[in-house]
């Protein structure tokens, strides 16, 4: 079984082509466009000019190691204006290979706009950190923090890609996240047990789908309106019952035990590496295994290729004898309840109590992340990173003082978002039947 | 294994789509099933499939009763069915969409794909597919993804191979190489059920043929009868298949098109530099396999596409880059290809159909007002002239049948004195009476001096009306030929293979691929 089989290649129909007639192949070739050289090129000289020749005359560090580490290793330091050069000579270098390519009519490949990418944030943290009335972070402290931001986000993306990939358009992300941050605090306040507590969280956004999967499926509601009106409802209900509830005992339903820590031994002591994959709480732990499961399952199972068919080509699958609305019932409702636990981790382990709207509208980040990485559940989880680290980056980098207001630094995550679904990183395409019911006949 | 279908009857609501029908399909035989478009045999084969629940009626296998929930208890029965619209995956492999539904797989339900390959490549290697399993499908050409459902079917060890239409996507070469294989399925002992409403391949392939009409069966043909008669049964009265037009007479050129190349929103050229005359009283057919660029082009004619280049001119006139309604005021006709999309405005009436591109011109029109009057008088003339079946000019266009929608469509474009007449697919699902009809329709107004442009897909269309034969493939001009051009060489040519000079040329031989492939379609 090989890898490139099952996985996906959406949007790329030039590079399946090793069966098809020559002929056919340099038809089907699409020209390519200026866009992606045009896009790098203007990046490379806005880093050349801001990161580079106006970079502030401080030597920026970057701390690697924290003090639980079983080694230290010194911090980074890097002079802002040489370290900017530098890397703005390597992106002008990029694009113009971008530029190279495109004059001989290849596309960009992907690892050139990774690498651009990792380069431009590089020298922007460069630039931002050096500016800084304080120009020291903890790279460690970011990258950790930067995951711990993103875990709701990918358990809502996956939710994403599981009722996507089936055909169901899920925008109630934001509803099941809020719904499984509720009841994840009332049932672990009521039964003092946060794993309670999490199980009912993954119900409570099983049930926010069941509502989204009946009606889309059954009653042929528009999915977008009915998962808008759900993210309407569960806001309503969850605030209601917050400022009635909750707020008039406090102890009683709204002071859940949080989940710990857990540390791995030796293992989490790895300079980086070790807080980010050993140094988490048990949602952190289910979101990596949720990300394995979900990719293995959809390419490399039964239940996934039934899954893609039915979100590609229903009919084909109904005369195949696939049950397509069963299929998709069920895998909305499993999409909802992955969202629930990662509701659960808003109250049960970043905040030990429920508040109004405590999802703050991830929900859709998750649905940007969903399309940025691909409908794939890796992507969506690489996607979800760099979110949660512009999300991150905004917040230490208004701590230690930086000349662009912090209102600028807020925009980073959307900014981010805008320019990939714009189509920097090449276009995406979901599943063919995405958002459209499924009647027989 | 032997099929009965015993008094099958078919409702939707009030429709009564199949009534009692019988058929008996024998082991290792080919039946086809010939019947008009909207007769009924599709529905019947949805029923066998499992797809529709029938209202009334059994079907038996080996004389056993058998009920089937959905397609999959029928394919547990042995009943595989390649369907007109195809049901594959595009953004799966060729593997992944012959497993799909009775998944080999290995333990905790992961996929076991090299199983599947493997029985790919016996049936492939068995009767000469060329197929390979890795392939993604939407690379594949059509003909190839026909083959695929038919190794889905025969992974699935069908006995009974159901092919709804199957030739409708194909080049006659590529129809050919199909009727070649259901002869090997045959003989290693599959039956065949072959819904077609072609007659010169129901004639070809079939050991028995059952004809339909209106959802009935009315007899059992020979196929040795004449395609007259068989047609006559399809139809159910006395047809000329014949046109026997008049040698055209051709007049001064007043239709160019020049370089003319249509950008799809992906990028690709989808009409790539075209450049063809069209002079008064000739009819140029343009064939090839559907989407290869027809529908662009007419619509590029119309003004419908945005990213055009080259050049369109109409009596010395350009009308490339004007709006739609400039061009029709040009003077151009236009039939599109599908009446139900295109064509007609099902809720609107007969009458209000009838002046879609007039209703703002004198006489229906003066000022702000318009005239019930002289629309309805319009329509009564235009039903008669035409032989429009409504019963009253009142009636809803989309109550028709389709033959009679159809000759709605060309009543109104054959209303107004032409500069140019387009029609696309002018006889798409149409009986074949009407065809005869909007055949002589056609004729006529090349006969009164303007320049006609026939799109089809169908061959026999084609050389049934054409003066010449301009053919596409890929968006790109093969050829031009005169008509009278044999079907071997137009079919090459519809796969994208020049026609060989009958001219002497310098370098003889350049090309002798046609030839032997020519041969060899004789041969089968």
């Amino acid at each position: 079984m090989s890898t490139t089989v099952s996985s996906p290649r959406p949007g790329n129909p030039q590079g399946g082509g090793a069966t098809a007639d020559p002929s056919a192949t340099a038809l089907s070739a699409k020209p390519v466009g200026w866009k992606t050289p045009v896009l790098l090129a203007v990046f490379a000289v806005v880093s050349l000019v801001f990161f580079g020749f106006l970079a502030p005359n401080k030597t920026a560090s970057f701390g690697i190691s924290t003090g639980s580490d079983f080694f230290q290793l010194p911090a980074l330091e890097i002079d802002a204006a040489v370290g900017g050069i530098v890397l703005s000579v390597l992106l002008l270098a990029l694009a113009a290979y971008a530029v190279y390519l495109k004059l001989k009519n290849r596309p960009a490949p992907g690892w050139l706009t990774v690498t651009f990418i990792s380069l431009f944030v590089a020298a922007f943290l460069i630039w931002v950190v050096g500016g800084a009335r304080t120009p020291a972070i903890s790279l460690a402290g970011l990258i950790a923090g930067s995951v711990t931001l993103a875990v709701p986000l990918v358990f809502g993306s996956l939710s994403g890609v599981l009722c996507e990939r089936v055909g169901v358009v899920n925008i109630a992300i934001e509803g099941q996240l809020l719904g499984g941050a509720f009841t994840a605090a009332i049932v672990a306040s009521m039964t003092k047990n946060p794993f309670i507590g999490l199980v009912a969280a993954a119900a409570a956004g099983a049930v926010v789908s069941m509502v989204l999967a009946l009606f889309s499926i059954k009653y042929l509601v528009n999915q977008i309106i009915v998962g808008v009106v759900l993210n309407v409802l569960v806001s309503g209900v969850t605030g209601f019952l917050f400022s009635t509830v909750m707020q008039a005992n406090k102890a009683q339903f709204n002071s859940p035990p949080g989940l710990d820590v857990i540390d791995i031994p030796v293992l989490s002591g790895i300079p980086v590496i070790g807080p980010i994959l050993f140094r988490q709480s048990l949602v952190g732990y289910l979101m990596y295994i949720a990300v394995a499961v979900v990719w293995v399952g959809l390419f490399k199972t039964r239940w996934g290729l039934r899954v893609r068919a039915v979100g590609e080509h229903p009919q084909a699958a109904d005369t195949l004898g696939i049950n397509v609305n069963l299929t998709r019932f069920w895998n909305v409702t499993l999409g909802g309840a992955v969202a629930g636990i990662g509701g659960s981790f808003f109250t049960l382990v970043a905040i030990d109590s429920f508040t109004k709207e405590i999802s703050g509208g991830r929900g859709f980040i998750a649905l940007a992340a969903l399309i940025f990485g691909r409908w794939n559940p890796i992507g969506a989880f690489f996607a979800a990173l760099l979110f949660g680290f512009a999300d991150n980056l905004q917040s230490i980098v208004t701590i230690i003082g930086t000349p662009v207001p912090s209102q600028f630094m807020a925009m980073l995550p959307y900014l981010v978002t805008v320019l990939a679904v714009a189509g920097l990183v090449g276009k995406s395409r979901g599943p063919a039947a995405s958002g459209i019911p499924y009647v027989k006949g | 294994m032997k099929l009965e279908l015993r008094g099958i009857t078919k409702r939707f609501g009030t429709l009564l789509a199949n009534d009692h029908i019988d058929v008996v399909v024998e082991p290792g035989q080919i039946h086809c099933l010939l019947g008009e478009n909207g007769a009924g045999k599709s529905t019947l084969m949805n029923v066998l499939y499992g797809l529709y629940e029938p209202s009334d009626g059994e079907i038996l296998l080996d004389d056993k009763p058998v009920t089937f929930r959905g397609p999959g208890d029928a394919m547990a029965a042995g009943i595989g069915m390649v369907h007109q619209h195809f049901m594959l995956v595009p953004v799966f492999t060729v593997a992944e969409n012959v497993a799909l539904g009775a998944e080999p797989t290995k333990a905790a339900g992961f996929l076991d794909l090299d199983q599947t390959r493997r029985r790919i490549r016996e049936i492939s290697d068995q009767y000469g597919f060329d197929v390979d399993p890795d392939a993604l499908v939407e690379d594949l050409p059509v003909g190839v993804q026909q083959r695929v459902e038919i190794i889905k079917a025969l992974v699935r060890n069908a006995k009974v191979l159901i092919l709804d239409e199957p030739t409708a996507v194909l080049t006659p070469q590529e129809t050919d190489e199909l009727l070649d294989i259901m002869r090997q399925l045959k003989s290693g002992g599959t039956s065949i059920v072959f819904i077609s409403h072609k007659l010169r391949e129901v004639k070809e392939v079939s050991d028995t043929i059952t004809v339909i009409r209106r959802g009935k069966v009315v007899g059992t043909a020979d196929p040795a009868a004449s395609t007259t008669e068989l047609a006559s049964m399809m139809v159910g009265r006395a047809v000329s298949l014949n046109l026997d037009k008049a040698p055209a007479q051709p007049r001064e050129t007043t239709f160019e098109v020049r370089d003319l190349t249509v950008i799809a929103a992906n990028g690709q050229h989808v009409v790539d530099h075209l450049s063809f005359q069209i002079r008064r009283g000739e009819i140029l057919a343009v064939a090839g396999v559907q989407g290869n660029g027809q529908t662009e082009l007419t619509e590029a004619i119309l003004g419908l596409q945005d990213r055009v280049t080259g050049s369109i001119v109409l009596d010395g006139k350009e009308l490339l880059g004007r709006p739609v309604k400039e061009v029709l005021e040009a003077g151009v006709g236009f039939v599109p290809e599908d009446r139900k999309v295109d064509g007609l405005v099902g809720t609107f009436s007969v009458a209000e159909n009838l002046i879609l591109d007039l209703y703002d011109k004198p006489p229906f029109a003066k000022g702000i007002s318009m005239s019930p009057a002289k629309v309805m008088e319009n329509a009564t003339a235009r039903i008669g002239e035409f032989d429009v079946r409504t019963p009253s000019a009142a009636a809803a266009a989309g109550t028709l049948s389709g033959g009679n929608q159809q000759k709605l469509v060309m009543a109104r474009e054959l209303s107004r004195p032409l500069r140019l007449f387009i029609a696309s697919q002018p006889t798409r699902g149409v009986d074949v009476g009407s065809i005869e009809f909007l055949h002589r329709r056609i004729v006529a107004e090349r006969d009164q001096g303007t320049p006609v442009m026939i799109i089809s897909t169908e061959l026999d269309e084609v050389m049934e009306l054409a003066d010449r034969i301009a053919v596409l493939y890929k968006g790109k001009l093969v050829g031009t030929v005169p008509a009278g051009t044999s079907r071997d060489v137009l079919g090459l040519m519809m796969a994208g293979i020049p026609p060989e000079e009958h001219a002497p040329t310098p370098q003889a031989g350049s090309n002798p691929a046609p030839a032997t492939n020519a041969e060899g379609a004789d041969h089968a």
